[in-house]
């Protein structure tokens, strides 16, 4: 066993362990992100500036009762969540984070992220309907129509990127990104902004986000499939609706943004600039704004891994997760943003959108796309 | 390696295929069939034929598995399911599970003639799917086309098959 | 370097049972430390506060049928799409006017869907004609 035959597992073992915890801090940074856009603080009681909050949820979800309503189907009550994460965590294995670190490179990963993304309507609609109650089958119904219906726009805008890359691995787009110079966004002269538009759309509504989020539209039918989940199964819905966000992000910085590859990528002198002055720069920054909310600890921490940044070898190694997880998150932060401009949509302005708009629009960009490739 | 996952994967679909005739909640049987088609993607898989693996997952799991479970809770089968069953058709499936190891015990008997040795597969260099695409669009082009015909009538079906009677005000 | 299928897709299967065992750990611990009280109040579905009303396997609106069986069409389309576009540029004009063929069919029934009215979800044309 050779390290290179070991790493696949070693990175599934902390995908599975660590994402948990990944999880209640995604969960904090949108608290905090949303708060900012509405002038307020966010967390700030349980730790300095509420850094601690996600330990102290996840303490109290592990002492909750689990309750199982009457007359509800247990076994598929007990099954559904365990299939939502199932699904999520299973993406991860496709996503390659650097042209060596990735659990695994299969021909079809583009598709089997989408096959993934297809059993895991199940984890929502055997969780609503076993519940035996009406807020959680509403619920179930709504989320695995919305989801069915905004999955054809999400495979068709998918279709566009595998016709510039000509293959369906995640690594080989990343790379033909790489050979051919450009990022796929701006791909065949720009045409390609129109599939990331309809990606990002249906990408939005897949993942059950703001102002898609009618599958749990409080203000309507409680909390949809998971009102009479609690407890740690209930953390699991989180869990999974989380990774699947990951994952989602993790897609479009991949087809759309050119993985982890550095912008300028065939540009050999900008070589050390992008791999280590920004990163240093970017954590430098993220340092002096962690000494300005007095958290000296990480001051340090951001301090000397910008410095370590500085150090050719280092940067080599380490510059293509550090662009990948920032392309990440910039898609996260987008996704956070529409959720604070948008209001909710209606149930037929939502079917409307995905049937009448979404899919004629990918219909055409695909054709378009097609007919500008082949010149 | 290989050996160990067919197994597994046979005893998965098996299992499964069992769940869904022998259950009687609709919907557990719906979840058998779920595990089951999930099995023989992995024997599709353990035949090199990657893309076949995944259309299986795409299409059946989670294409047509959805319609089964909404179809199940649109017609509220669990009252019919509350029902004594009547099945008469066992001794005809006797027969027919009969025919089918007669017929498997006599090819394994006699070998299956004309196949040809299938190729080594060669990771990512002209992989599984550009082949099926190579016979899907030359070799096969007109199915493919008829295909869509077949598409639109299914279409067709649907919306007439959902149609009101009468139009509410 | 992985040579066979089996050993190139062993991980994501490690992948799965990892996140199976992790989830199911979570679950064990909420039923370890977590308290437990039953009382049938508590064990009824929520309704706001109020006592459930009716049953909660409720039959639904045909429409839902409907979406999903135009789902599984025009997945089938974009199946068969998938493969195409892998290989669009070596096939050529050929494999091109052959798609086009394929989804003029596809989008002709498409086409008698909207105009039947399948795809419209809210009754009242009142109503929708207002909010457009």
């Amino acid at each position: 066993m050779t390290f290179e035959t070991l790493l696949p597992y070693l990175m599934a073992a902390i995908f599975a362990m660590a994402f948990p915890l990944v999880t209640g801090y995604l969960v904090l940074v949108e608290r905090k992100i949303l708060a900012d856009f509405q002038a307020r603080l966010g967390p700030m009681r349980v730790g300095p500036h509420g850094l601690l909050q996600p330990i102290a949820d996840a303490l109290k979800l592990i002492l909750k009762e689990d309750t199982v309503p009457k007359d509800a189907d247990k076994f598929l009550f007990y099954l559904a969540p365990l299939l939502s994460v199932v699904t999520a965590f299973g993406s991860f294995a496709v996503i390659p984070i650097s042209a060596t670190l990735r659990i695994a490179d299969l021909n079809i990963g583009l598709l089997l992220i989408s096959a993934l993304a297809a059993v895991g309507v199940f984890g929502i609609i055997l969780g609503g309907w076993s519940s035996n109650s009406n807020y959680s089958l509403l619920g179930a119904l709504r989320g695995a129509a919305q989801l069915i219906s905004y999955e054809v726009a999400l495979g068709l805008s998918l279709v566009t990127v595998v016709m510039l890359s000509g293959t369906l691995s995640m690594q080989g787009i990343v790379e033909a990104q790489f050979n051919q110079r450009i990022w796929f966004l701006f791909g065949n002269y720009g045409l390609m902004l129109l599939s990331f538009f309809i990606f990002l759309i249906a990408a939005v509504a897949e993942v059950n986000r703001a102002p898609f989020d009618l599958p749990e539209a409080e203000s309507e039918i409680v909390a949809g499939y998971h009102t009479e989940y609690s407890g740690f199964r209930w953390a699991l819905y989180m869990l999974a609706e989380y990774t699947n966000i990951f994952i989602i992000c993790a897609v479009a910085a991949t087809v759309f943004f050119g993985g982890w590859l550095r912008p300028f990528a065939n540009i050999e002198w900008l070589a050390y600039p992008m791999d280590a002055i920004f990163p240093a720069a970017l954590l430098f920054l993220s340092a002096w704004g962690c000494a300005r909310m007095k958290l000296f600890p990480f001051t340090a921490l951001l301090g000397i891994s910008g410095l370590v940044f500085l150090i050719p070898a280092v940067a080599t190694a380490l510059s293509a997760p550090f662009w990948f997880f920032l392309k990440v998150s910039a898609v996260f932060y987008v996704l956070i943003w529409f959720r604070a401009s948008w209001p909710r949509l209606r149930y037929d302005q939502l079917m409307d959108l995905g049937w009448k708009r979404l899919i004629p629009l990918a219909l055409g960009a695909l054709l378009a796309n097609a007919i500008i490739g082949m010149l | 390696m290989d050996a160990a996952l067919f197994y597994t994967f046979a005893a998965i679909t098996l299992a499964g295929a069992l769940a869904t005739v022998t259950r009687r909640n609709p919907v557990h049987c719906a979840l058998g069939l779920i595990f089951s088609l999930l099995g023989v993607a992995g024997l599709f898989l353990l035949q090199a034929a990657e893309l076949l693996f995944a259309v299986q997952i795409l299409l059946y799991v989670g294409g047509v598995m959805v319609l089964f479970l909404f179809v199940i809770m649109l017609i509220h089968l669990e009252q019919a399911a509350r029902l004594r069953q009547y099945s008469r058709q066992w001794p005809v499936a006797l027969a027919a599970l009969f025919a089918v190891f007669l017929e498997i015990y006599v090819l394994a008997q006699s070998g299956l003639p004309g196949l040809p040795p299938s190729p080594q597969p060669r990771l990512n260099a002209g992989g599984n799917t550009e082949r099926i695409a190579d016979s899907l669009f030359y070799v096969y082009a007109l199915p493919f086309e008829a295909a869509s015909l077949l598409l639109l009538i299914a279409i067709v079906g649907a919306v007439w098959l959902a149609r009101k009677k009468e139009q509410p005000q | 370097m992985p040579t066979t299928y089996s050993e190139l897709y062993f991980p994501v299967l490690v992948q799965v049972l990892f996140a199976a065992v992790v989830a199911a750990s979570l679950i064990g611990a909420g039923l370890f430390f977590g308290k437990r009280n039953r009382n049938s109040a508590k064990d009824s579905p929520y309704e706001s506060g109020m006592k459930p009303v009716g049953s909660a396997r409720e039959r639904f609106s045909v429409k839902f049928y409907l979406v999903a069986m135009l789902f599984i069409l025009f997945d089938i389309e974009a199946v068969f799409l998938y493969p195409w576009a892998v290989v669009y540029r070596e096939l050529g004009i050929f494999g091109f006017i052959e798609m086009v063929l394929f989804m003029i069919l596809v989008l002709s029934g498409f086409y008698f869907v909207w105009k039947k009215g399948a795809l419209d979800w809210t009754l009242n044309p009142q109503r929708k004609a207002k909010d457009s």
